[in-house]
């Protein structure tokens, strides 16, 4: 079966859930080679064993990281040059999306990005992507070079099946043309207690109804172990960090389940959640067009639905 | 300081936007366009750079002759030039393509900073900046959210995922900037009435030195297979809250084994 990279997605050796998602992807394509690059692959090999990878090709060296993806792409190209794998798969993230761009580029091949599907169709692959605010499916595949496919996180559920993850290191010298961003400083996210916003299964997300206290939206995403979430709204008054913002200019999500307070559902925030599997909206307002979309609405106000819902949830997990 | 902001003009994003059933592009005629909402933030960063440094702003666009208004926003904004790529055989490129096209366009241009907006609202991929740097053999500082000039040095800050980072280059190089970078300044009634008089340069491929064949949807890496609207979700159930509202909920989250 031919080769197809999975581009690890990890900080420093712990591997994002999203690696998981693609390698399941990877093993309907054919066998999945783990690319991992930076330090930490050690840690990471259990991860990427269990997720089917045979290989884990490990790219490390302090050029990779101080600057900003163009030395990660210029290294990836590398490999594909040498390998020839049927195909790469990236997770669709800013950096993701980055390096798949420089890879396109320095490789002419085909880039597909925010891909919620990828199969096997004749000698190459296909794709499902959902577009113009989630309002339309489109098919599409790559006509030129080595696919190169972004996937969107929550696509897959992530499938176990073990595999050797045999470690192979490959040697890298990174270009001075790649050098031209640095990174200068780097502040890891503070810990919320919370599953990362893009990767959770439950999304519990608040807007201008919340007033500007979230309190009662993150008791609740803790009865259900969500992660929080924010309109631009909510975001744009300072009600809480960009970083959670859901939204076409935030955070797109697709999780199994989106739970939307005092939000309207403008266009705006639908780009970045109608994919969801299972909606649910309380609002104070009727009319909002948020309960369009949903499976189950409450019109009511959020300060006294989502306390009592919090206590019954609680009381239910006994 | 030279600085070039490049951007698009996209169907507008409140409208019902859809695809072209001749050639599966988007549907350009059906729905008004205009400059991509994201890439009046570029604009905005783009002024504030010259700003700092004496230095002139050229707006750059590739597409349509109605991709004209797009140019003439930004002018109105206080650009103080334009350059608008148009030529038939473009229609249909993908992002690689449009990369191409930016990027040679720049070579007749002289720039210090290239700004971008973080993505198009249209096809959302958000590569074609790196895309150009990648051609140009430049740095790309990407997705800035607070971004600074200081001499030739250009810093962002990035929010990231899992870290918040400080990214610099030196110039020459490529920016993108989120919507978190700064509210886009309205027009002027002085800035409506100068743009007219501002001039925008029409260039065509020929121009530009690239043969059409490099172009276009025949010359696409990836292909549109197939395009159709979601099916519309199925009505769900709304209750009204009558001192029960959130027990319901729980019942439904429940019922669904989300509990």
């Amino acid at each position: 079966m031919s080769e197809i990279f999975v581009l690890v997605d990890h900080v420093d050796g712990t591997v994002r859930k999203t690696t998981g998602e693609l390698l399941t992807l990877a093993r309907r394509l054919g066998t999945p080679s783990a690319v991992f690059i930076g330090s930490g692959a050690d840690a990471a090999q259990a991860y990427l064993a269990q997720y089917g990878a045979e290989k884990v090709y490990v790219l490390d060296a302090p050029e990779l990281t101080e600057y900003l993806v163009a030395p990660k792409a210029e290294a990836l190209a590398e490999l594909v040059s040498s390998k020839q794998p049927a195909a790469v798969l990236v997770s669709s993230s800013a950096e993701g999306k980055e390096i798949a761009g420089r890879l396109s580029i320095k490789t002419q091949s085909g880039l597909i990005t925010d891909a919620v599907d990828v199969r096997a169709a004749g000698d190459g692959v296909e794709t499902t992507q959902s577009v113009f605010a989630g309002n339309f499916t489109v098919e599409a595949t790559v006509t030129t070079g080595t696919p190169i496919v972004a996937v969107k996180p929550n696509s897959v559920t992530p499938e176990q099946a073990s595999a050797a993850a045999t470690l192979e290191p490959v040697s890298v010298t990174v270009s001075d043309v790649a050098k031209g961003a640095r990174i200068t400083d780097s502040k890891p996210r503070e810990a919320t207690g919370r599953p990362e916003l893009t990767e959770a299964a439950i999304v519990v997300s608040g807007g201008r109804g919340t007033g500007g206290d979230f309190s009662q939206v993150e008791a609740f995403a803790d009865s259900l172990g969500a992660a929080v979430g924010a309109s631009r709204a909510a975001v744009d008054s300072g009600w809480y960090p960009h970083s959670f913002q859901v939204g076409q200019t935030g955070k797109t999500v697709s999780p199994q389940l989106y739970v939307a307070n005092g939000i309207s559902g403008a266009i705006q925030h639908r780009a970045g959640m109608q994919t969801s599997k299972t909606i649910v909206a309380v609002n104070k307002d009727e009319e909002a067009p948020i309960f369009e979309l949903v499976d189950f609405g409450v019109v009511g106000d959020l300060k006294e639905v989502l306390p009592q819902a919090t206590d019954e949830v609680n009381k239910r997990k006994g | 300081m030279n600085i070039v902001v490049c951007v698009k003009y996209v169907p507008d994003a409140t409208a019902d936007r859809s695809f072209d059933s001749s050639d599966s592009t988007v549907d350009r005629e059906g729905v008004d366009g205009l400059l991509s909402e994201l890439d009046e933030y570029a604009v905005e960063q783009a002024l504030l750079a010259a700003e700092e440094s004496d230095g002139e702003v050229t707006v750059l666009t590739v597409g349509p002759a109605d991709a004209a208004d797009a140019v003439r926003k930004a002018l109105q904004m206080g650009a103080d030039k334009g350059v608008h790529v148009e030529d038939d055989d473009i229609a249909g490129s993908d992002a690689a393509a449009t990369s191409l096209i930016i990027a040679k366009a720049l070579g007749t241009l002289e720039y210090d900073l290239v700004f971008f907006g973080m993505s198009s609202t249209d096809g959302t991929m958000g590569v074609v900046p790196t895309m150009v740097a990648e051609r140009l053999g430049l740095p790309a500082v990407t997705y800035g959210s607070e971004i600074s000039v200081d001499g030739s040095t250009v810093t962002v800050r990035r929010d990231g995922d899992v870290a918040t980072e400080t990214i610099t280059a030196t110039a020459p190089a490529v920016v993108s900037v989120t919507d978190q970078s700064g509210e886009p300044r309205y027009p002027s009634f002085k800035g409506i009435m100068a743009a007219k008089k501002k001039p925008v340069e029409e260039l065509t491929l020929s121009d530009l030195g690239i043969d059409p064949s490099e172009v276009g949807l025949d010359a696409a890496w990836t292909k549109v297979l197939s395009f159709a609207p979601r099916p519309p979700r199925s009505a769900g159930e709304i209750v009204t809250d009558e001192g029960d509202g959130g027990v319901k909920l729980a019942e439904f989250l429940a019922s669904k084994k989300f509990v």
